[in-house]
């Protein structure tokens, strides 16, 4: 940015390349929007919350109200913005807890996004305005106690009986399922004529379908703001218009996860920014032996890498953004992206930590807390190690996975 | 109804400010320029008087601005106003609190009002003189420092702010009122209300449109600045100890009195 006399102004610290530069006047706005949300709603609470193990249900209404639920779809009462908006929002809101962008992204790419991609015209019309404006939450449920990694061995069954399906099993680690009102449900069909097994496909289970329950999981160390469950079904009685009818197989939920992924590539770095720029005023204002810590050559060393990785995955995240927006974004893109990004994330809020000191294990810093979560990130949406075998497979043609 | 609410364009109130020392005006570039906060709150007291009236009512955002306040411009419109006017000539600049009252109160009269909101002051002049010049110049009942509004008919009732608690008033419309704080916090743009605002007009404006019959800007100003200085670095504070006892509790009630806190 040139000033007025034609000096070339220094780098901002906090925005060191200037990638602001490269954002539309539309798209800054969204992000300082969702940035005022969470500076004056989520972060002067988080610490307590996090604490009590307490996702701040009383911040869904304002949530919906600032139309970040379901936000890059289109109609059904959604704002329809862009790829890059959509990241810039998770972004922000992780910058104040990844539970609460955890909320947000299994209510919009996961619940919504599944049911916007492969729902009926009557069950979008039935459950997406709603979820879009806050009155219905949702959640999905894929993952099981013994099949996580490996979704194709799940054990839960809808079978068929008369006009209706039957569901029976169990889903593990399903993020809003406690205070879910939908849960986007996946479970294996009957074998077809000729296959060994049936086709997974996807249901709608409204909370409160007899023998459908919800149990939370307690005594987490991580994402505690954010309601964590598990989902069981008992001769779980749907209409056969519970079924979604556009997809069948895995492609159905992977691509789900893909657009979630796609969030939290984005969304892991709002967590690192937070703690980075704690770590640069702390180390500014922190003495020891009689001078800033930050004048150490050791602490500067620590908080250039933080930045120069900072700066690189936001850079990753946008370019994917773009990519995204022009429809040119490969499930593998994503992979590239979500590893590179929770892998520099989680090392930019361990190394915040160290500069942090003691002062950076407790809850009046938002360090431990970031550190915390990001563990979960690491591992949801698909684990770092299974992102590095797609991308593996991605260069060699040869799938390790298998 | 038509509601109009004017806003300035500041530099960010969290940037350090700088004066140019020649032409004694705050440097503005190289710094983020933003809504005046003060604004914020007129546009949100614009919009609740919209909300409650419902159809028919519009919200007009007016600014005396250049052509590159357009974006900043755009924030209000995505909190909900409905359209804009963006007054820019390189001739307004250097009016002072005169000539910008009565340039804005041209273009007002143009766009035409029932009701016109004004911030209180703005975070970088702050003469907080704007609203009772203007409404001057529109010949209007001009009710400053409003803590709560609200319409009957064409009668506007408020609650004046003053140093010892508040004024209930009441005048007729069309008037002016400028708004503090306490109408309630500004609105967050929505998504759809950002997307929405590409879609909104924000007419241009310049000073031939308005056809003045008195010169505006640095030729126009009445008033001059003199001489600038920092403000003086603030005092260290009077430290009251347990120890004080009663007189410390004596220091600390006259203290507060003092400030007309109790």
């Amino acid at each position: 940015m040139k000033t007025s006399n034609g000096v070339v102004a220094a780098p901002n610290p906090l925005d060191f390349l200037n990638l602001d530069a490269l954002l539309s006047p539309d798209e800054r706005l969204v992000r300082d929007t969702v940035r005022s949300f969470v500076n004056d709603r989520i972060k002067p609470n988080i610490g307590t919350w996090f604490d009590e193990g307490r996702f701040p249900r009383e911040l869904i209404p304002e949530i919906a109200d600032l139309g970040l639920f379901g936000m890059h779809l289109e109609g059904y009462g959604c704002a329809g913005a862009s790829a890059v908006a959509y990241g810039l929002a998770c972004l922000e809101l992780e910058a104040g807890d990844s539970g609460i962008r955890s909320f947000v992204s299994v209510q919009g790419s996961l619940a919504m996004y599944a049911i916007y991609a492969f729902g009926s015209e009557e069950q979008k019309n039935e459950w997406l305005p709603r979820m879009a404006s806050g009155k219905a939450v949702g959640c999905f449920g894929l993952t099981e106690w013994d099949f996580g990694s490996d979704p194709a061995g799940m054990r839960t069954t809808a079978r068929r009986s008369g006009g209706d399906y039957v569901l029976n099993g169990g889903k593990a680690w399903i993020t809003n399922g406690g205070i879910a009102d939908v849960a986007v449900v996946w479970a294996r069909t009957d074998p077809e004529d000729g296959h060994r097994s049936g086709a997974v496909r996807g249901f709608l289970v409204p909370r409160g379908t007899k023998g459908f329950r919800t149990n939370d999981i307690e005594r987490k160390i991580s994402l505690r703001a954010s309601v964590t469950s598990e989902l069981v079904f008992e001769d779980v009685r749907l209409p056969a218009d519970a079924v979604l009818p556009n997809v069948s197989g895995l492609r159905g939920p992977l691509a789900c996860l893909s657009e979630a992924r796609y969030g939290i590539v984005w969304g892991s770095l709002g967590a690192a920014r937070t703690c980075y720029e704690t770590a640069l005023e702390y180390a500014k204002t922190r003495i020891q032996f009689d001078k800033p810590i930050g004048a150490f050559q050791l602490t500067q060393e620590k908080l250039v890498n933080m930045m120069l990785e900072l700066q690189k995955g936001q850079l990753v995240a946008l370019h994917l953004g773009r990519m995204k927006d022009d429809g040119k974004i490969t499930p593998q893109h994503v992979s590239f992206g979500k590893l590179n990004s929770v892998r520099e994330a989680l090392a930019i809020c361990r190394e915040a930590r160290t500069i942090l000191g003691a002062s950076g294990i407790t809850l009046e810093y938002p360090i431990i807390r970031h550190m915390n979560n990001l563990e979960s990130v690491l591992t949801y949406e698909g684990t770092s190690e299974i992102h590095t075998l797609i991308l593996g497979e991605a260069l060699t043609g040869i799938a390790a996975y298998k | 109804m038509k509601i109009v609410v004017t806003v300035k364009l500041v530099p960010d109130t969290n940037a350090d400010k700088r004066i140019d020392p020649a032409s004694k005006r705050l440097v503005r570039t190289g710094v983020e320029t933003v809504l005046n906060p003060f604004d914020e709150y007129a546009i949100e007291a614009a919009l609740q008087l919209k909300d409650k009236a419902g159809e028919g009512t519009t919200v007009t955002v007016v600014t005396m601005a250049p052509e590159s306040g357009k974006e900043v411009v755009r924030k209000a419109l995505a909190m909900g106003c409905d359209d804009a006017v963006l007054l820019s000539d390189d001739g307004l600049a250097g009016s002072d609190v005169w000539g910008t009252a009565y340039a804005l109160a041209a273009a007002i009269k143009k766009s035409g009002f029932d009701l016109v909101v004004c911030g209180t002051q703005s975070t970088d002049a702050i003469t907080g003189e704007l609203p009772g010049a203007l409404a001057e110049f529109l010949g209007v009942p001009g009710l400053t420092y409003v803590r709560k509004v609200e319409l009957n008919g064409t009668t506007l009732a408020a609650e004046r702010e003053t140093d010892n608690g508040y004024l209930k008033v009441s005048c007729p419309l069309p008037a002016l009122i400028s708004v503090t704080k306490s109408i309630g916090e500004a609105r967050y743009p929505s998504l759809k209300g950002i997307m929405g605002a590409k879609k909104k007009t924000i007419a241009p404006l310049t000073l031939a449109d308005l056809a003045l019959d008195a010169p505006v800007g640095s030729v126009g100003a009445k008033t001059e600045v003199l001489a600038l200085a920092q403000p003086p670095a603030r005092e260290k504070g009077k430290v009251v100890h347990v120890a004080d006892g009663a007189e410390g509790a004596r220091a600390i009630v006259d203290f507060l009195k003092e400030k007309k806190l109790i």
